[in-house]
């Protein structure tokens, strides 16, 4: 796995994919009691990580663009870019 | 709505262009089995869906198929960026290359263009989910022939995730069909369509 500023992303990666998964066995699934706790966990731990993202490196979400005086949503690199 | 993310659902972090891979990976975007094909169908499918379990699941792997798109021109993208005239011709890309020079435009391997022809929106719950559970199929197997063609590890690794997740999308599939047929009179799941008859 590689070091530094992407490995956050790939943590970022993996927890959201955890909720991604459970979400679509919930939709045919959806009073199944122990993926409902999964879901909860998964989506707190992504919430967590999100937001560390966030702090450390920028936006995930155009909403995430603090109010400083410049829409850094266009600085960091895009995702295809094969940089993070 | 749709909200997007910065970030791809799984990595993709090629080092060697190269331009025969990216002729043949084109078809998970713009091919008949593509990601571009699958999330138009089942985002279209959900409108006439009146089980709301089937809806949501229509609209949820139709927005994973969005990130896989995504992901698949990402591979064709860092494949053909830095690739010299040379290795453009030597990879069979000149045709691609002169319409769309290493631009990304949905196509199939074989050049035929993107279609809506390549996937059915019935209005019909059980002929739906038999089409998605096919598409999933065809994806799968399409992955399956990349596989077999490509030899770079970091190419590879993508490949195998999105592979994956066919066989995922086909179990899921499968259970919204049940879901479906669980709705209808089990002596006759054919009486009537319930997206449309009364």
């Amino acid at each position: 796995m590689a070091r530094g500023a992407d490995s956050l992303m790939r943590q970022l990666q993996a927890a959201s994919f955890a909720v991604d998964d459970l979400k679509l066995y919930l939709d045919t699934h959806p009073t199944d009691p122990r993926a409902l706790e999964q879901y909860c966990r998964c989506r707190d731990i992504h919430g967590m990580v999100a937001a560390k993202y966030v702090a450390e490196v920028g936006p995930l979400t155009a909403e995430d663009v603090p109010c400083d005086g410049r829409w850094t949503w266009v600085d960091a690199p895009w995702p295809w870019e094969g940089e993070v | 709505m749709w909200t997007y993310d910065r970030k791809l659902q799984y990595p993709v972090k090629i080092a060697r262009p190269n331009a025969a891979a990216a002729k043949v990976i084109i078809s998970q975007f713009g091919g008949p089995d593509g990601e571009l094909a699958a999330s138009q169908r089942y985002l279209s499918q959900r409108y006439s869906m009146p089980y709301r379990e089937v809806a949501g699941l229509l609209t949820d792997i139709g927005t994973e198929e969005m990130a896989h798109m995504e992901m698949v021109c990402a591979i064709v993208h860092q494949l053909t960026r830095d690739l010299t005239i040379q290795q453009i011709e030597e990879g069979g890309l000149a045709p691609y290359f002169t319409d769309h020079t290493v631009g990304l435009w949905p196509q199939a391997a074989s050049g035929t263009p993107f279609s809506a022809t390549v996937f059915a929106s019935k209005g019909d719950p059980i002929t739906d989910l038999h089409e998605d559970m096919a598409a999933e199929q065809k994806a799968r197997t399409t992955y399956d022939n990349l596989i077999r063609l490509v030899d770079d590890p970091d190419v590879l690794d993508p490949l195998r995730f999105l592979r994956e997740r066919e066989i995922v999308h086909f179990q899921r599939f499968g259970e919204g069909l049940r879901i479906v047929q669980d709705h209808l009179d089990a002596q006759n799941f054919y009486a009537f369509n319930p997206a449309y008859d009364r």
